[in-house]
Protein backbone atom coordinates (compact mmCIF):
# COMPACT_ATOMS: atom_id res chain seq x y z
CA UNK A 1 0.00 0.00 0.00
CA UNK A 2 2.80 2.33 -0.92
CA UNK A 3 1.04 4.15 -3.49
CA UNK A 4 -1.42 5.91 -1.12
CA UNK A 5 0.77 7.74 0.21
CA UNK A 6 1.38 9.20 -2.45
CA UNK A 7 -1.22 11.87 -3.69
CA UNK A 8 -2.59 10.43 -7.03
CA UNK A 9 -6.02 11.78 -7.51
CA UNK A 10 -5.78 11.43 -11.39
CA UNK A 11 -4.56 8.31 -11.29
CA UNK A 12 -6.40 5.49 -9.54
CA UNK A 13 -4.91 2.20 -8.29
CA UNK A 14 -7.24 0.02 -9.70
CA UNK A 15 -8.37 0.88 -13.93
CA UNK A 16 -11.24 -1.72 -13.21
CA UNK A 17 -13.19 -3.26 -10.11
CA UNK A 18 -15.73 -5.55 -9.94
CA UNK A 19 -17.76 -6.06 -6.90
CA UNK A 20 -20.34 -8.88 -6.98
CA UNK A 21 -20.68 -9.59 -10.74
CA UNK A 22 -22.88 -12.21 -11.15
CA UNK A 23 -23.79 -12.46 -15.06
CA UNK A 24 -26.56 -14.89 -16.87
CA UNK A 25 -26.84 -16.25 -20.25
CA UNK A 26 -30.72 -17.00 -19.99
CA UNK A 27 -31.01 -19.59 -16.81
CA UNK A 28 -27.03 -20.51 -17.23
CA UNK A 29 -25.00 -18.59 -14.85
CA UNK A 30 -21.37 -17.96 -16.16
CA UNK A 31 -20.04 -15.54 -13.29
CA UNK A 32 -20.67 -16.13 -9.80
CA UNK A 33 -19.72 -13.04 -7.40
CA UNK A 34 -16.60 -11.65 -9.14
CA UNK A 35 -14.57 -9.70 -6.84
CA UNK A 36 -11.75 -8.30 -9.16
CA UNK A 37 -9.10 -5.37 -9.13
CA UNK A 38 -7.14 -4.74 -11.92
CA UNK A 39 -4.35 -2.25 -11.25
CA UNK A 40 -3.73 0.28 -13.51
CA UNK A 41 -1.00 0.63 -16.29
CA UNK A 42 -0.11 -3.30 -15.65
CA UNK A 43 -0.91 -6.39 -17.92
CA UNK A 44 -3.16 -8.58 -16.41
CA UNK A 45 -3.87 -12.19 -17.33
CA UNK A 46 -6.89 -14.20 -16.94
CA UNK A 47 -6.63 -17.88 -17.34
CA UNK A 48 -8.36 -21.13 -16.43
CA UNK A 49 -9.59 -23.74 -18.43
CA UNK A 50 -12.61 -23.51 -21.62
CA UNK A 51 -15.90 -22.12 -20.48
CA UNK A 52 -14.47 -21.16 -17.20
CA UNK A 53 -15.90 -17.67 -17.76
CA UNK A 54 -12.57 -15.53 -18.20
CA UNK A 55 -14.40 -14.78 -22.10
CA UNK A 56 -17.53 -13.71 -20.25
CA UNK A 57 -15.59 -11.63 -17.77
CA UNK A 58 -13.25 -9.85 -20.16
CA UNK A 59 -16.79 -8.74 -22.51
CA UNK A 60 -18.61 -7.75 -19.46
CA UNK A 61 -16.18 -4.89 -19.02
CA UNK A 62 -16.99 -3.08 -22.02
CA UNK A 63 -20.53 -4.49 -22.14
CA UNK A 64 -20.13 -6.01 -25.26
CA UNK A 65 -21.18 -9.09 -23.86
CA UNK A 66 -24.68 -7.56 -23.79
CA UNK A 67 -24.95 -7.84 -27.91
CA UNK A 68 -26.22 -11.72 -27.34
CA UNK A 69 -29.76 -10.16 -25.84
CA UNK A 70 -30.13 -12.93 -23.59
CA UNK A 71 -27.75 -11.66 -20.96
CA UNK A 72 -28.55 -10.13 -17.17
CA UNK A 73 -25.82 -8.91 -14.50
CA UNK A 74 -26.02 -8.09 -11.16
CA UNK A 75 -23.52 -6.36 -9.27
CA UNK A 76 -20.95 -3.55 -10.05
CA UNK A 77 -18.24 -3.00 -12.38
CA UNK A 78 -15.92 0.30 -12.03
CA UNK A 79 -13.89 1.60 -14.81
CA UNK A 80 -11.31 4.09 -13.96
CA UNK A 81 -13.76 4.91 -10.97
CA UNK A 82 -17.04 5.23 -13.17
CA UNK A 83 -19.93 2.39 -12.86
CA UNK A 84 -20.90 1.40 -15.82
CA UNK A 85 -23.55 0.41 -15.14
CA UNK A 86 -24.46 3.73 -13.91
CA UNK A 87 -27.46 5.86 -15.28
CA UNK A 88 -25.50 9.12 -16.09
CA UNK A 89 -22.72 6.54 -17.84
CA UNK A 90 -23.07 6.61 -21.66
CA UNK A 91 -22.30 3.39 -23.18
CA UNK A 92 -20.40 4.97 -26.25
CA UNK A 93 -18.14 6.99 -23.82
CA UNK A 94 -17.48 3.49 -21.70
CA UNK A 95 -16.79 1.88 -25.10
CA UNK A 96 -14.41 5.36 -26.10
CA UNK A 97 -11.62 4.13 -22.83
CA UNK A 98 -12.06 0.48 -23.33
CA UNK A 99 -10.58 -0.57 -26.07
CA UNK A 100 -10.70 -4.41 -27.24
CA UNK A 101 -8.87 -6.83 -29.28
CA UNK A 102 -10.68 -10.24 -30.13
CA UNK A 103 -9.48 -13.63 -30.88
CA UNK A 104 -10.15 -13.36 -34.68
CA UNK A 105 -8.36 -10.57 -36.25
CA UNK A 106 -10.99 -8.37 -37.35
CA UNK A 107 -10.05 -5.74 -39.38
CA UNK A 108 -13.05 -3.57 -40.46
CA UNK A 109 -13.84 -4.15 -44.55
CA UNK A 110 -12.25 -1.23 -45.00
CA UNK A 111 -9.05 0.11 -46.12
CA UNK A 112 -5.65 0.23 -43.93
CA UNK A 113 -6.28 3.99 -43.21
CA UNK A 114 -9.97 4.11 -42.67
CA UNK A 115 -9.49 0.91 -39.84
CA UNK A 116 -7.25 3.02 -38.11
CA UNK A 117 -9.43 6.70 -38.07
CA UNK A 118 -13.15 4.49 -37.49
CA UNK A 119 -12.88 4.96 -33.84
CA UNK A 120 -12.30 8.56 -33.97
CA UNK A 121 -14.81 9.26 -36.76
CA UNK A 122 -17.66 7.64 -34.67
CA UNK A 123 -17.17 9.52 -31.60
CA UNK A 124 -16.85 12.89 -33.21
CA UNK A 125 -20.17 12.14 -35.02
CA UNK A 126 -22.41 14.92 -35.12
CA UNK A 127 -19.91 17.13 -34.46
CA UNK A 128 -18.82 18.64 -37.77
CA UNK A 129 -16.65 21.29 -36.31
CA UNK A 130 -14.00 19.34 -34.66
CA UNK A 131 -13.37 17.26 -37.91
CA UNK A 132 -9.41 17.18 -38.11
CA UNK A 133 -7.61 18.29 -41.21
CA UNK A 134 -5.92 15.61 -44.04
CA UNK A 135 -2.88 16.69 -42.34
CA UNK A 136 -3.93 15.80 -38.85
CA UNK A 137 -5.74 12.25 -39.82
CA UNK A 138 -2.39 11.18 -41.64
CA UNK A 139 -0.85 12.17 -38.72
CA UNK A 140 -2.49 9.98 -36.25
CA UNK A 141 -2.95 7.43 -39.02
CA UNK A 142 1.18 7.24 -38.94
CA UNK A 143 1.05 7.52 -35.49
CA UNK A 144 -0.77 5.00 -34.44
CA UNK A 145 0.45 2.58 -36.92
CA UNK A 146 4.64 3.18 -35.56
CA UNK A 147 2.96 2.37 -32.24
CA UNK A 148 2.21 -0.79 -32.90
CA UNK A 149 5.09 -1.92 -35.40
CA UNK A 150 3.36 -1.61 -38.69
CA UNK A 151 4.05 1.60 -40.41
CA UNK A 152 7.00 0.53 -42.25
CA UNK A 153 5.26 -2.22 -43.72
CA UNK A 154 1.87 -0.18 -44.79
CA UNK A 155 3.31 3.14 -45.34
CA UNK A 156 2.94 2.86 -48.98
CA UNK A 157 -0.60 1.00 -48.87
CA UNK A 158 -2.60 2.73 -46.53
CA UNK A 159 -5.66 2.66 -48.98
CA UNK A 160 -5.43 -1.00 -49.31
CA UNK A 161 -8.39 -3.13 -47.90
CA UNK A 162 -6.77 -4.09 -44.77
CA UNK A 163 -7.59 -7.64 -45.29
CA UNK A 164 -5.00 -8.03 -47.53
CA UNK A 165 -2.35 -7.96 -44.81
CA UNK A 166 -1.32 -11.18 -43.14
CA UNK A 167 -2.99 -11.84 -39.32
CA UNK A 168 -0.34 -10.91 -37.76
CA UNK A 169 -0.70 -7.18 -39.73
CA UNK A 170 -4.05 -7.18 -39.14
CA UNK A 171 -4.36 -7.90 -35.59
CA UNK A 172 -1.75 -5.27 -35.32
CA UNK A 173 -4.32 -3.30 -37.44
CA UNK A 174 -6.56 -4.00 -34.64
CA UNK A 175 -4.66 -2.85 -31.74
CA UNK A 176 -3.26 0.30 -33.77
CA UNK A 177 -6.88 1.53 -34.59
CA UNK A 178 -7.89 1.07 -30.92
CA UNK A 179 -5.36 4.06 -30.27
CA UNK A 180 -6.50 7.11 -32.07
CA UNK A 181 -9.69 8.28 -29.29
CA UNK A 182 -6.87 7.59 -26.28
CA UNK A 183 -8.86 4.74 -24.64
CA UNK A 184 -6.96 3.78 -20.97
CA UNK A 185 -8.20 0.25 -20.88
CA UNK A 186 -7.07 -2.42 -23.24
CA UNK A 187 -9.25 -6.07 -22.87
CA UNK A 188 -7.70 -8.31 -25.10
CA UNK A 189 -9.54 -11.78 -26.00
CA UNK A 190 -6.70 -14.49 -26.93
CA UNK A 191 -5.52 -12.26 -29.26
CA UNK A 192 -2.73 -14.98 -30.62
CA UNK A 193 -4.66 -17.76 -30.45
CA UNK A 194 -5.09 -17.35 -34.25
CA UNK A 195 -1.18 -16.36 -35.54
CA UNK A 196 1.50 -18.38 -35.84
CA UNK A 197 4.77 -18.73 -33.30
CA UNK A 198 6.07 -15.34 -34.64
CA UNK A 199 3.22 -13.87 -35.26
CA UNK A 200 2.69 -14.24 -31.81
CA UNK A 201 5.88 -12.73 -30.65
CA UNK A 202 5.74 -10.21 -32.86
CA UNK A 203 2.32 -8.92 -31.00
CA UNK A 204 3.79 -10.37 -27.36
CA UNK A 205 6.06 -8.00 -27.78
CA UNK A 206 4.22 -5.25 -28.98
CA UNK A 207 1.25 -5.73 -26.03
CA UNK A 208 4.59 -5.41 -23.48
CA UNK A 209 5.56 -1.95 -25.29
CA UNK A 210 2.36 -0.60 -24.06
CA UNK A 211 2.03 -1.95 -20.63
CA UNK A 212 2.07 1.63 -18.08
CA UNK A 213 0.36 3.51 -21.19
CA UNK A 214 -2.46 1.32 -20.80
CA UNK A 215 -4.06 -1.25 -18.36
CA UNK A 216 -4.26 -3.98 -19.82
CA UNK A 217 -6.43 -6.94 -19.14
CA UNK A 218 -5.52 -10.30 -21.52
CA UNK A 219 -7.15 -13.34 -21.43
CA UNK A 220 -5.38 -16.30 -22.90
CA UNK A 221 -5.04 -19.97 -23.37
CA UNK A 222 -1.81 -20.70 -23.37
CA UNK A 223 0.01 -21.07 -20.09
CA UNK A 224 3.59 -20.27 -21.28
CA UNK A 225 2.37 -16.90 -22.83
CA UNK A 226 0.41 -15.87 -19.07
CA UNK A 227 3.60 -16.66 -17.90
CA UNK A 228 6.09 -14.63 -19.96
CA UNK A 229 4.05 -11.92 -20.90
CA UNK A 230 2.11 -10.78 -18.04
CA UNK A 231 2.65 -8.98 -14.63
CA UNK A 232 -0.07 -10.34 -13.25
CA UNK A 233 -2.36 -13.51 -13.21
CA UNK A 234 -5.93 -13.95 -12.46
CA UNK A 235 -7.29 -17.56 -12.10
CA UNK A 236 -10.74 -18.36 -13.01
CA UNK A 237 -12.92 -22.04 -12.17
CA UNK A 238 -16.38 -22.37 -12.68
CA UNK A 239 -17.57 -19.21 -13.17
CA UNK A 240 -15.16 -17.72 -10.05
CA UNK A 241 -12.14 -15.86 -9.72
CA UNK A 242 -10.30 -18.57 -7.59
CA UNK A 243 -7.12 -16.60 -6.74
CA UNK A 244 -5.17 -13.38 -8.08
CA UNK A 245 -1.71 -12.57 -7.84
CA UNK A 246 1.63 -11.21 -9.57
CA UNK A 247 2.49 -13.80 -11.80
CA UNK A 248 6.10 -14.80 -10.57
CA UNK A 249 4.03 -15.56 -7.79
CA UNK A 250 1.35 -17.98 -9.36
CA UNK A 251 3.45 -19.82 -11.61
CA UNK A 252 5.72 -20.70 -8.73
CA UNK A 253 3.53 -20.99 -5.93
CA UNK A 254 0.01 -20.66 -6.13
CA UNK A 255 -1.88 -20.59 -2.92
CA UNK A 256 -4.55 -22.59 -4.05
CA UNK A 257 -4.51 -26.35 -5.06
CA UNK A 258 -7.05 -25.96 -8.31
CA UNK A 259 -4.78 -23.05 -9.23
CA UNK A 260 -1.91 -25.19 -8.95
CA UNK A 261 -3.57 -28.14 -10.76
CA UNK A 262 -4.07 -26.09 -13.45
CA UNK A 263 -0.72 -24.46 -14.35
CA UNK A 264 0.82 -28.03 -13.78
CA UNK A 265 -1.94 -29.57 -16.38
CA UNK A 266 -3.71 -31.97 -14.36
CA UNK A 267 -6.59 -30.74 -15.86
CA UNK A 268 -8.22 -28.03 -18.58
CA UNK B 1 -9.68 -64.64 -61.69
CA UNK B 2 -13.17 -63.83 -61.30
CA UNK B 3 -14.90 -60.76 -60.12
CA UNK B 4 -17.59 -60.75 -57.34
CA UNK B 5 -20.57 -59.21 -59.03
CA UNK B 6 -21.43 -56.59 -56.64
CA UNK B 7 -24.72 -55.32 -58.33
CA UNK B 8 -27.65 -56.43 -55.51
CA UNK B 9 -30.84 -54.45 -55.18
CA UNK B 10 -29.09 -51.86 -53.36
CA UNK B 11 -26.76 -51.00 -56.35
CA UNK B 12 -29.51 -50.67 -58.79
CA UNK B 13 -31.60 -48.01 -56.20
CA UNK B 14 -28.41 -45.90 -55.91
CA UNK B 15 -27.34 -46.01 -59.96
CA UNK B 16 -31.20 -45.21 -60.46
CA UNK B 17 -31.87 -42.43 -57.97
CA UNK B 18 -28.70 -41.05 -59.05
CA UNK B 19 -30.10 -40.76 -62.60
CA UNK B 20 -32.92 -39.82 -61.65
CA UNK B 21 -31.32 -36.36 -59.58
CA UNK B 22 -29.20 -35.96 -62.71
CA UNK B 23 -31.81 -35.79 -64.56
CA UNK B 24 -33.68 -33.08 -62.26
CA UNK B 25 -30.31 -31.17 -61.87
CA UNK B 26 -30.05 -30.25 -66.12
CA UNK B 27 -33.82 -30.28 -66.73
CA UNK B 28 -33.84 -26.83 -65.65
CA UNK B 29 -30.96 -26.31 -68.54
CA UNK B 30 -33.70 -28.10 -70.87
CA UNK B 31 -36.45 -26.17 -70.73
CA UNK B 32 -34.99 -22.67 -70.82
CA UNK B 33 -32.79 -23.72 -73.66
CA UNK B 34 -36.49 -25.28 -75.50
CA UNK B 35 -38.10 -22.32 -73.96
CA UNK B 36 -35.25 -20.22 -75.94
CA UNK B 37 -36.13 -22.23 -79.13
CA UNK B 38 -39.61 -21.90 -79.18
CA UNK B 39 -39.83 -18.48 -79.06
CA UNK B 40 -37.12 -17.81 -81.16
CA UNK B 41 -38.69 -20.28 -84.03
CA UNK B 42 -41.70 -18.49 -83.47
CA UNK B 43 -40.96 -15.21 -83.78
CA UNK B 44 -37.85 -15.87 -86.43
CA UNK B 45 -39.75 -15.26 -89.52
CA UNK B 46 -40.81 -11.52 -88.39
CA UNK B 47 -36.97 -11.08 -87.32
CA UNK B 48 -35.40 -11.89 -90.74
CA UNK B 49 -38.41 -10.63 -93.46
CA UNK B 50 -40.18 -8.35 -91.75
CA UNK B 51 -38.42 -6.34 -89.08
CA UNK B 52 -37.20 -3.36 -89.54
CA UNK B 53 -34.98 -2.36 -86.28
CA UNK B 54 -35.20 0.76 -86.30
CA UNK B 55 -38.68 0.78 -86.79
CA UNK B 56 -39.12 -2.24 -83.90
CA UNK B 57 -36.90 0.12 -81.43
CA UNK B 58 -37.40 3.61 -82.10
CA UNK B 59 -41.14 4.14 -83.35
CA UNK B 60 -43.52 4.54 -81.17
CA UNK B 61 -46.54 3.23 -83.42
CA UNK B 62 -47.68 -0.42 -82.32
CA UNK B 63 -50.79 -0.69 -85.15
CA UNK B 64 -50.76 -4.43 -86.05
CA UNK B 65 -54.30 -4.72 -86.68
CA UNK B 66 -54.04 -1.90 -89.53
CA UNK B 67 -55.55 -3.03 -92.78
CA UNK B 68 -53.75 -0.87 -94.71
CA UNK B 69 -50.35 -0.36 -93.29
CA UNK B 70 -49.53 -2.44 -90.00
CA UNK B 71 -46.63 -1.24 -88.60
CA UNK B 72 -45.09 -2.49 -85.73
CA UNK B 73 -43.23 -0.10 -83.58
CA UNK B 74 -42.42 -0.81 -79.64
CA UNK B 75 -40.57 2.17 -78.78
CA UNK B 76 -44.12 3.34 -76.90
CA UNK B 77 -44.01 -0.86 -75.05
CA UNK B 78 -40.45 -0.43 -73.98
CA UNK B 79 -41.05 2.88 -72.83
CA UNK B 80 -44.31 1.89 -71.10
CA UNK B 81 -42.38 -0.80 -69.68
CA UNK B 82 -39.32 0.90 -68.79
CA UNK B 83 -41.30 3.78 -66.89
CA UNK B 84 -43.33 1.97 -64.70
CA UNK B 85 -40.28 -0.60 -63.70
CA UNK B 86 -38.40 2.39 -63.20
CA UNK B 87 -40.88 4.37 -61.06
CA UNK B 88 -41.81 0.63 -59.03
CA UNK B 89 -38.04 0.31 -58.48
CA UNK B 90 -37.63 4.11 -57.12
CA UNK B 91 -40.52 3.57 -55.14
CA UNK B 92 -39.59 0.21 -53.57
CA UNK B 93 -35.69 0.38 -53.09
CA UNK B 94 -36.43 2.42 -50.04
CA UNK B 95 -38.69 0.56 -48.39
CA UNK B 96 -37.01 -3.06 -49.18
CA UNK B 97 -33.72 -1.70 -48.32
CA UNK B 98 -35.59 -0.13 -44.92
CA UNK B 99 -37.38 -3.17 -43.98
CA UNK B 100 -34.52 -5.48 -44.64
CA UNK B 101 -31.95 -3.62 -42.55
CA UNK B 102 -34.81 -3.49 -39.60
CA UNK B 103 -35.24 -7.16 -39.99
CA UNK B 104 -31.65 -7.94 -40.17
CA UNK B 105 -30.15 -5.27 -37.91
CA UNK B 106 -32.32 -4.45 -35.45
CA UNK B 107 -35.20 -6.93 -34.65
CA UNK B 108 -35.46 -9.39 -32.36
CA UNK B 109 -36.60 -12.25 -31.47
CA UNK B 110 -40.30 -12.96 -32.50
CA UNK B 111 -40.58 -9.55 -34.07
CA UNK B 112 -38.52 -10.71 -36.85
CA UNK B 113 -39.68 -13.87 -37.55
CA UNK B 114 -43.43 -12.56 -38.10
CA UNK B 115 -42.33 -9.82 -40.05
CA UNK B 116 -40.53 -12.46 -42.35
CA UNK B 117 -43.12 -14.93 -42.79
CA UNK B 118 -45.36 -11.51 -43.67
CA UNK B 119 -43.24 -10.17 -46.14
CA UNK B 120 -43.40 -13.67 -47.59
CA UNK B 121 -46.77 -13.76 -48.08
CA UNK B 122 -47.10 -10.68 -49.70
CA UNK B 123 -45.13 -12.31 -52.39
CA UNK B 124 -47.73 -15.51 -52.15
CA UNK B 125 -50.80 -13.06 -53.24
CA UNK B 126 -51.39 -13.98 -57.11
CA UNK B 127 -50.91 -10.54 -59.66
CA UNK B 128 -54.25 -10.82 -60.52
CA UNK B 129 -55.26 -10.00 -56.91
CA UNK B 130 -52.80 -6.91 -57.28
CA UNK B 131 -54.22 -5.62 -60.57
CA UNK B 132 -57.99 -5.87 -58.88
CA UNK B 133 -56.51 -3.61 -55.81
CA UNK B 134 -55.44 -1.49 -58.48
CA UNK B 135 -58.17 -1.51 -60.40
CA UNK B 136 -60.67 -0.75 -58.14
CA UNK B 137 -58.56 0.91 -54.63
CA UNK B 138 -55.80 2.76 -56.45
CA UNK B 139 -58.06 4.00 -59.56
CA UNK B 140 -60.15 6.06 -57.58
CA UNK B 141 -58.27 6.89 -55.20
CA UNK B 142 -55.47 8.69 -57.29
CA UNK B 143 -58.16 10.66 -59.46
CA UNK B 144 -59.27 12.08 -55.88
CA UNK B 145 -55.90 12.75 -54.83
CA UNK B 146 -54.19 14.46 -58.04
CA UNK B 147 -57.14 15.57 -59.57
CA UNK B 148 -56.73 13.82 -63.03
CA UNK B 149 -58.78 12.11 -65.23
CA UNK B 150 -57.54 8.46 -65.29
CA UNK B 151 -56.53 6.70 -62.15
CA UNK B 152 -55.23 3.84 -64.47
CA UNK B 153 -51.29 5.26 -65.26
CA UNK B 154 -47.59 4.96 -64.79
CA UNK B 155 -48.03 5.61 -60.97
CA UNK B 156 -51.11 3.16 -60.31
CA UNK B 157 -48.75 0.18 -61.71
CA UNK B 158 -45.81 1.50 -60.69
CA UNK B 159 -46.88 1.23 -57.08
CA UNK B 160 -48.89 -1.72 -57.45
CA UNK B 161 -45.47 -2.92 -58.72
CA UNK B 162 -43.20 -1.57 -56.46
CA UNK B 163 -45.15 -3.54 -54.00
CA UNK B 164 -44.93 -6.65 -55.85
CA UNK B 165 -41.53 -6.11 -56.19
CA UNK B 166 -40.82 -5.34 -52.79
CA UNK B 167 -40.61 -8.75 -50.62
CA UNK B 168 -37.82 -10.43 -53.04
CA UNK B 169 -36.01 -7.40 -52.79
CA UNK B 170 -36.51 -7.68 -48.67
CA UNK B 171 -35.44 -11.06 -49.46
CA UNK B 172 -32.49 -11.06 -51.24
CA UNK B 173 -30.99 -7.68 -49.43
CA UNK B 174 -31.58 -9.52 -45.87
CA UNK B 175 -29.78 -12.15 -47.17
CA UNK B 176 -27.04 -9.69 -48.15
CA UNK B 177 -27.27 -7.92 -44.84
CA UNK B 178 -26.89 -11.41 -42.64
CA UNK B 179 -23.79 -12.96 -44.69
CA UNK B 180 -21.88 -9.90 -43.50
CA UNK B 181 -19.75 -11.64 -40.69
CA UNK B 182 -20.81 -10.70 -37.08
CA UNK B 183 -17.26 -9.81 -35.86
CA UNK B 184 -17.46 -6.68 -38.24
CA UNK B 185 -19.90 -5.38 -36.42
CA UNK B 186 -18.54 -6.80 -32.87
CA UNK B 187 -15.95 -4.84 -33.44
CA UNK B 188 -17.21 -1.76 -34.57
CA UNK B 189 -19.60 -2.08 -31.10
CA UNK B 190 -16.64 -2.28 -29.62
CA UNK B 191 -15.05 0.52 -30.85
CA UNK B 192 -18.05 2.79 -29.76
CA UNK B 193 -19.78 2.92 -32.99
CA UNK B 194 -24.30 2.69 -32.07
CA UNK B 195 -25.92 0.00 -33.53
CA UNK B 196 -26.95 2.75 -36.79
CA UNK B 197 -23.41 3.53 -37.25
CA UNK B 198 -22.75 -0.09 -37.76
CA UNK B 199 -25.40 -0.24 -40.03
CA UNK B 200 -24.50 2.93 -42.24
CA UNK B 201 -20.62 2.35 -42.15
CA UNK B 202 -19.71 -0.98 -42.00
CA UNK B 203 -22.74 -3.36 -42.77
CA UNK B 204 -24.18 -1.40 -45.86
CA UNK B 205 -20.74 -1.10 -47.70
CA UNK B 206 -19.77 -4.59 -47.06
CA UNK B 207 -23.18 -6.33 -48.57
CA UNK B 208 -23.26 -3.23 -51.08
CA UNK B 209 -23.08 -5.93 -54.21
CA UNK B 210 -25.79 -7.82 -52.27
CA UNK B 211 -28.08 -4.77 -52.17
CA UNK B 212 -27.66 -4.23 -55.08
CA UNK B 213 -28.07 -7.84 -56.59
CA UNK B 214 -31.36 -7.50 -55.10
CA UNK B 215 -32.40 -4.14 -56.14
CA UNK B 216 -31.71 -5.76 -60.02
CA UNK B 217 -33.75 -8.85 -59.10
CA UNK B 218 -36.03 -6.65 -58.47
CA UNK B 219 -36.41 -4.98 -61.47
CA UNK B 220 -36.49 -8.21 -63.13
CA UNK B 221 -39.67 -9.33 -61.53
CA UNK B 222 -41.23 -6.05 -62.76
CA UNK B 223 -39.95 -6.17 -66.06
CA UNK B 224 -41.36 -9.80 -66.45
CA UNK B 225 -44.87 -8.98 -64.25
CA UNK B 226 -47.97 -8.91 -67.07
CA UNK B 227 -51.43 -8.94 -65.16
CA UNK B 228 -50.78 -6.74 -62.39
CA UNK B 229 -49.35 -4.52 -65.25
CA UNK B 230 -51.91 -4.51 -67.39
CA UNK B 231 -54.99 -4.24 -65.73
CA UNK B 232 -53.07 -1.09 -63.61
CA UNK B 233 -51.62 0.76 -66.10
CA UNK B 234 -54.42 1.86 -68.61
CA UNK B 235 -53.45 -0.15 -71.25
CA UNK B 236 -52.94 2.04 -73.60
CA UNK B 237 -49.95 2.93 -76.39
CA UNK B 238 -48.48 6.38 -75.34
CA UNK B 239 -44.97 7.70 -74.58
CA UNK B 240 -45.53 8.75 -71.76
CA UNK B 241 -44.35 12.32 -70.36
CA UNK B 242 -45.67 12.48 -66.76
CA UNK B 243 -46.49 9.42 -64.11
CA UNK B 244 -50.32 10.26 -64.72
CA UNK B 245 -50.00 9.16 -68.45
CA UNK B 246 -51.79 6.05 -69.06
CA UNK B 247 -49.22 3.88 -70.64
CA UNK B 248 -49.16 0.19 -72.01
CA UNK B 249 -46.42 -2.73 -70.88
CA UNK B 250 -44.53 -5.21 -73.57
CA UNK B 251 -45.73 -8.19 -71.14
CA UNK B 252 -49.63 -6.69 -71.44
CA UNK B 253 -48.88 -6.54 -75.24
CA UNK B 254 -48.45 -10.33 -75.58
CA UNK B 255 -50.88 -11.03 -73.34
CA UNK B 256 -53.76 -9.11 -74.16
CA UNK B 257 -53.30 -9.71 -78.16
CA UNK B 258 -51.66 -13.52 -78.78
CA UNK B 259 -55.02 -14.95 -78.52
CA UNK B 260 -56.62 -12.75 -81.07
CA UNK B 261 -54.15 -13.12 -83.97
CA UNK B 262 -53.94 -15.92 -86.27
CA UNK B 263 -51.13 -18.68 -85.15
CA UNK B 264 -48.07 -17.82 -87.94
CA UNK B 265 -49.15 -14.85 -89.28
CA UNK B 266 -47.18 -11.36 -89.05
CA UNK B 267 -48.83 -10.01 -85.82
CA UNK B 268 -48.43 -13.21 -84.19
CA UNK B 269 -44.55 -13.27 -85.60
CA UNK B 270 -44.19 -9.86 -84.05
CA UNK B 271 -45.28 -10.43 -80.30
CA UNK B 272 -43.13 -13.09 -80.46
CA UNK B 273 -40.10 -10.96 -81.24
CA UNK B 274 -41.50 -8.71 -78.03
CA UNK B 275 -41.33 -12.17 -76.09
CA UNK B 276 -37.57 -12.55 -77.19
CA UNK B 277 -36.83 -8.67 -76.15
CA UNK B 278 -38.20 -9.61 -73.19
CA UNK B 279 -36.51 -12.93 -72.47
CA UNK B 280 -33.26 -11.21 -73.28
CA UNK B 281 -33.47 -8.51 -71.19
CA UNK B 282 -34.82 -10.63 -68.02
CA UNK B 283 -32.14 -13.08 -68.68
CA UNK B 284 -29.49 -10.26 -68.61
CA UNK B 285 -30.65 -8.65 -65.71
CA UNK B 286 -30.86 -11.92 -63.82
CA UNK B 287 -27.29 -13.26 -64.66
CA UNK B 288 -25.93 -9.96 -64.23
CA UNK B 289 -27.86 -10.09 -60.37
CA UNK B 290 -26.34 -14.06 -60.18
CA UNK B 291 -22.76 -12.63 -61.07
CA UNK B 292 -22.52 -9.86 -58.62
CA UNK B 293 -23.94 -12.18 -55.78
CA UNK B 294 -21.10 -15.09 -56.56
CA UNK B 295 -18.32 -11.75 -56.61
CA UNK B 296 -18.78 -10.89 -52.87
CA UNK B 297 -18.93 -14.94 -52.18
CA UNK B 298 -15.60 -15.78 -54.01
CA UNK B 299 -13.71 -12.59 -52.17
Amino acid sequence: MADESKPQPQAPKHAIQTRGLNLWYGDFQALFDVDFDVRAGRVTGLIGPSGCGKSTLLRSINRIVERLGYVRTTGTIDVLGHDIFGANVELLQVRKQIGMVFQRPNPLPLSIRDNVLFGLRTHRDGDRKSRPSKEVEAQIVEESLRTVLLWDKVKDRLGEPAIRLSLEEQQKLCIARLLPVKPRVLLMDEPCSALDPDGTAAVEELIWSLKGDYTILIVTHNMAQARRATEECAFMLHGKLVEHTETAKMFVSPKNQSTADYIEGRYG
Amino acid sequence: MQHEDVRDFHWYVDKAMASLVFLGGISAIVFIIGIFLFITREGLGFITDGLDLREFFFDPAWRPTSDSNPTYGAFALIAGTASITGLAVLLSIPFSIGAAIYIAEFAQGRTREILKILIELLAAIPSVVWGFIGLSIMNPLIIDMFDVPVGLNILNAGVILALMAAPIMTTIAEDALKAVPDRYREAAEALGATRWQVTLKVVLPAAKHGLMAAVLLGVGRGFGETMAVLMASGHSINVPDSIFDSVRALTATIAAELGETAVGSEHYQALFTLGILLFAVTFIINLTADLVMRGIKRS
